[in-house]
C-alpha cells in the first residue's frame, strides 16, 4: 500500500455528482491499517463506485497532519465531503457501522 | 510535621520544581523527574491550574519547554483563562516554549468500526515534544477519552502504554483525573500512575470554600503527609505549609517606638522590641485602631514600610478617621510607605487571608504590620482554626523580623482575654478599657505583659486628642482614682487650693513683716528712753557731787565764822 495515494474513479463523468472525499489516517503499515484500507476500498466500490476519492495519510511521515483532523486513534477515516465531516475509527471491519458513519445507509436499496 | 528531607537512596530521585509556593517545599523539591504524576480532584478543585502552573513555570523559569494536551478546553480558551492569572501563554507559545494542543473527543461524531489504537495521540504528543524539546508534559484530562470512546479495554491498554512511553521518553508528566465515586479517579487512573498521586479537594464549610491538597503517595521520596490548604487567586496557586514555620526566629535587642511617647516610657523607656508581636485588646471604641495608626505613623515618619491589614474599615475610612485625631496617613500612602490590605473577614477563607497577607508582606517587605482585628476571623472557623491562623501569622511575621500589632476586640472590661486565645504567643499585651464614671466614659490602658523588659505597672488614662494618642497619669486622690472631667475638676480644685495657700502665705508674710517693723520701732523707742534715763542719771550724779562740795564749803565757812565770834574757836 502506498503511504499516500489518491484514487479517483469516475464512472459517470457526465452526471454532475458530488465526489466523496475520504481520508484514511494510518501510522505505518500495520495489520489494522491494511485491514482498514481493504475494507474501505471494498465498501466504496460497492456503494460509491465512481464517485469517491480516498486519500491515505501516514502519520509516521506527516505527523503534523494529525492535529488538523483531530486524530488520536489509528486508523481513522474522515469523510471530508460531503459535509458535514464524519469520523470513523477502527479497522472498518464492522461494515454496518461504516455505512451508518458514512451516512450511506439510506441511499441503499 | 512534614519531613521534607529526601531519603538517601543509591540514585537519588530527581525532582522537578513546580514553582508553586509551598508544594515544592512539602515534596522536597517538586514532582518526580521524568515520571508521571497524577493530580486528581473534583470539578473546580484546581487541577488544570496546578498543571498549567507546573508547565508555565518550567517554560519560563527552568528553561524546560512543555507540552499541554488539553481534552477539555481549546487553546484559545486556555490562553484567555490563564491570561487572567498573569500567564502569557501566547508569548510562550510564540517563542516555542509551550505547545498547547486541544484533543477533541466527541462521542456523537465518532463511530467505532473495529480495532484501533491511540497511536495518533502518541504521534501528536511525540511530534510536539520533539518540536520544542519538551521536558514537561500535561495531559488534562486524559479520562475524557473514556467519555468519547466505548471500548474501555482498548483504552486501558493504550493508557498503560502511554504512561510507559512517557516515562521512557524521560518527560515529567502531570496527568489530571476527575475524582470518582469512592475512588480517586473515575477510571482508576491511579492504577496506571503509581509514582506520585496528589489529591485536590474543594470543600465548603460554613458557606466558605477551602481548597486543600494532599500527597497520597510519592514513590521514592518522603513528603508532607498533612492536608495543606491552598489558594488560587490572581497571582496563581500558593500552598500553605502549616508547620514549615517554627520557633526558630532570631530575637534581636533593637527597640522600636510605639509612636506614643508615654507608652514608650512605660515600656522601659524605649518601646517594643523589633520583631515582636503586640496584642492590643479592648472593647469597642477603646482606641485600638488609634494605637495601630499611631504606630504606623511613627514608623512611616522614620521611613519604614508599614502594612495595614484591615478587616473592619476601608482604607479611606481609616485615613479619614485618623486624620481627625491628627494622624495623616494619606501622605505615607502617597509616598509608598504605607499599604493597606482591606477585606472583610468572610470574604476569603482563613487560609486565603493568611496567604494574601503573607504574599503581600513578601512583596511589600514592611517592617511594621498592623492587623485590625484578629477577632473578626473567629466568626469564620472553629476557635482552634483561628488560633492556629493567628499563631501562623505571628510565626510568619517574627521569622521576617516584622513588628506586628494585633488588635483584638474583646467583650467585658476587665476580662483579660485575648479574644481568640492567643495571648501566650504574644510578646506584649496591652489592654484598653472604657470606664464609666460620673455620667461619662473614660479610657484607660495598662500593660498586662511585656516580655523581656521592665515595664510600668501603672494604669494610665488614655486620651485621644487632636494630636494623637496621649497617656495621662491617672489621678489618685483620697476618694480613689479619678478620670476625665473628675480628674480635671480635682486638678482645678487642687490648683485653687494651692493658690489659696500661696495667698495666705503672702498675707502671713506681710503680717510678719509688719509685726517685725512694729517691734523694731518699739526696740528703738526703748533704746532712746534708756539713753535718756542714762543721761538723767549722769546729770543727777553730777549735781550730787556739786552739792556735797558746797556743803563741805559751807561747813568750813561756818566753822571759820564761829572762831571769829566766840572766842574759843577751834585751832
Amino acid at each position: 500500500m502506498a503511504t499516500m495515494k489518491k484514487e479517483r474513479t469516475h464512472s459517470r463523468v457526465d452526471e454532475p455528482q458530488e465526489i466523496w472525499q475520504l481520508r484514511l489516517y494510518v501510522a505505518g503499515q500495520t495489520p489494522k491499517s491494511m485491514a482498514a484500507f481493504t475494507n474501505l476500498k471494498d465498501i466504496c466500490e460497492n456503494h460509491l463506485k465512481g464517485k469517491y476519492e480516498i486519500e491515505v495519510i501516514d502519520l509516521l511521515e506527516n505527523p503534523k497532519l494529525a492535529k488538523g483532523d483531530q486524530i488520536f486513534a489509528i486508523p481513522t477515516l474522515v469523510r471530508k465531503l460531503p459535509q458535514p465531516i464524519r469520523k470513523m475509527i477502527g479497522d472498518l471491519s464492522n461494515k454496518e457501522k461504516v455505512l451508518v458513519g458514512l451516512n450511506l445507509y439510506p441511499l441503499e436499496k | 510535621m512534614p519531613r521534607v528531607e529526601k531519603k538517601k537512596t543509591a540514585a537519588k530521585l530527581g525532582k522537578t520544581p513546580t514553582g508553586i509556593h509551598g508544594l515544592d517545599e512539602i515534596t522536597g523539591g517538586g514532582l518526580p523527574q521524568g515520571r508521571p504524576t497524577l493530580i486528581c480532584g473534583g470539578a473546580g478543585s484546581g487541577k488544570t491550574m496546578l498543571a498549567m502552573t507546573f508547565l508555565e513555570y518550567g517554560a519560563r523559569k527552568c528553561n524546560e519547554p512543555g507540552v499541554f494536551f488539553s481534552f477539555e478546553e481549546t487553546e484559545k480558551e486556555l490562553e484567555t483563562n490563564f491570561a487572567s492569572l498573569g500567564y502569557n501563554l501566547t508569548d510562550l507559545i510564540e517563542h516555542k516554549k509551550i505547545i498547547v494542543d486541544f484533543v477533541f473527543v466527541e462521542k456523537s461524531e465518532i463511530e467505532e468500526t473495529g480495532e484501533y489504537d491511540l497511536e495518533g495521540l502518541f504521534i501528536r504528543l511525540g511530534t510536539a515534544i520533539d518540536e520544542i524539546g519538551a521536558k514537561r508534559v500535561v495531559l488534562d484530562t486524559v479520562e475524557a477519552l473514556f467519555a468519547g470512546l466505548s471500548d474501555t479495554g482498548i483504552l486501558r491498554a493504550e493508557l498503560r502504554r502511554l504512561f510507559r512511553w512517557l516515562k521512557a521518553r524521560g518527560v515529567t508528566t502531570v496527568i489530571t483525573g476527575e475524582r470518582g465515586d469512592g475512588t480517586l479517579t473515575r477510571q482508576g487512573m491511579e492504577e496506571y500512575v503509581s509514582d506520585c498521586v496528589i489529591l485536590l479537594d474543594h470543600r465548603i464549610a460554613d458557606d466558605l470554600a477551602t481548597r486543600r491538597l494532599r500527597i497520597i503517595k510519592y514513590r521514592g521520596s518522603s513528603h508532607g503527609n498533612n492536608e495543606y490548604p491552598f489558594n488560587v487567586d490572581e497571582t496563581g496557586i500558593s500552598l500553605l505549609p502549616l508547620s514549615s514555620m517554627g520557633l526558630t526566629y532570631e530575637a534581636g535587642i533593637e527597640r522600636v517606638s510605639s509612636g506614643i511617647q508615654e507608652l514608650d516610657q512605660m515600656l522601659s523607656g524605649k518601646g517594643y522590641y523589633r520583631g515582636s508581636s503586640i496584642l492590643v485588646t479592648g472593647m469597642a471604641g477603646t482606641g485600638k485602631s488609634s494605637v495601630g495608626a499611631q504606630f504606623v505613623n511613627a514608623g512611616c515618619s522614620r521611613g519604614e514600610r508599614c502594612l495595614y491589614f484591615a478587616t473592619e474599615e476601608s482604607p479611606s475610612q481609616i485615613v479619614r478617621n485618623m486624620r481627625s485625631i491628627g494622624i495623616d496617613l494619606e501622605r505615607w500612602i502617597k509616598k509608598g510607605l504605607l499599604e493597606f490590605v482591606a477585606a472583610r473577614a468572610n470574604m476569603r477563607s482563613l487560609e486565603e487571608h493568611l496567604l494574601v497577607l503573607q504574599r503581600t508582606a513578601d512583596a511589600f517587605k514592611p517592617s511594621l504590620v498592623v492587623v485590625d482585628a484578629i477577632t473578626d476571623f473567629s466568626t469564620m472557623g472553629t476557635g482552634l482554626a483561628v488560633k492556629w491562623m493567628t499563631t501562623r501569622m505571628v510565626d510568619f511575621f517574627k521569622s521576617r523580623g516584622i513588628t506586628t500589632i494585633f488588635n483584638s476586640l474583646v467583650t467585658g472590661a476587665y476580662v483579660e482575654d485575648s479574644g481568640v486565645g492567643v495571648s501566650s504567643t504574644m510578646d506584649v499585651w496591652m489592654h484598653l478599657v472604657n470606664v464609666p464614671s460620673d455620667l461619662e466614659r473614660n479610657r484607660i490602658m495598662y500593660i498586662i505583659k511585656s516580655r523581656g523588659m521592665a515595664h510600668s505597672n501603672q494604669v494610665r488614662e488614655f486620651l485621644i486628642t487632636n494630636e494623637g494618642v496621649k497617656l495621662m497619669e491617672v489621678y489618685t486622690g483620697p476618694s480613689g482614682a479619678l478620670l476625665g472631667s473628675a480628674r480635671l475638676a480635682q486638678g482645678a480644685a487642687e490648683k485653687r487650693a494651692a493658690l489659696d495657700r500661696k495667698q495666705e502665705m503672702e498675707v502671713n508674710q506681710k503680717e510678719l513683716f509688719r509685726k517685725r517693723s512694729v517691734l523694731e520701732a518699739q526696740i528703738a523707742n526703748l533704746r532712746a528712753e534708756l539713753e535718756a534715763r542714762e543721761e538723767e542719771a549722769k546729770r543727777i550724779a553730777g549735781h550730787e557731787t556739786e552739792r556735797e562740795r558746797e556743803i563741805a564749803r559751807d561747813v568750813k565757812e561756818m566753822a571759820v565764822k564761829r572762831h571769829m565770834g566766840g572766842g574759843r574757836a577751834a585751832k
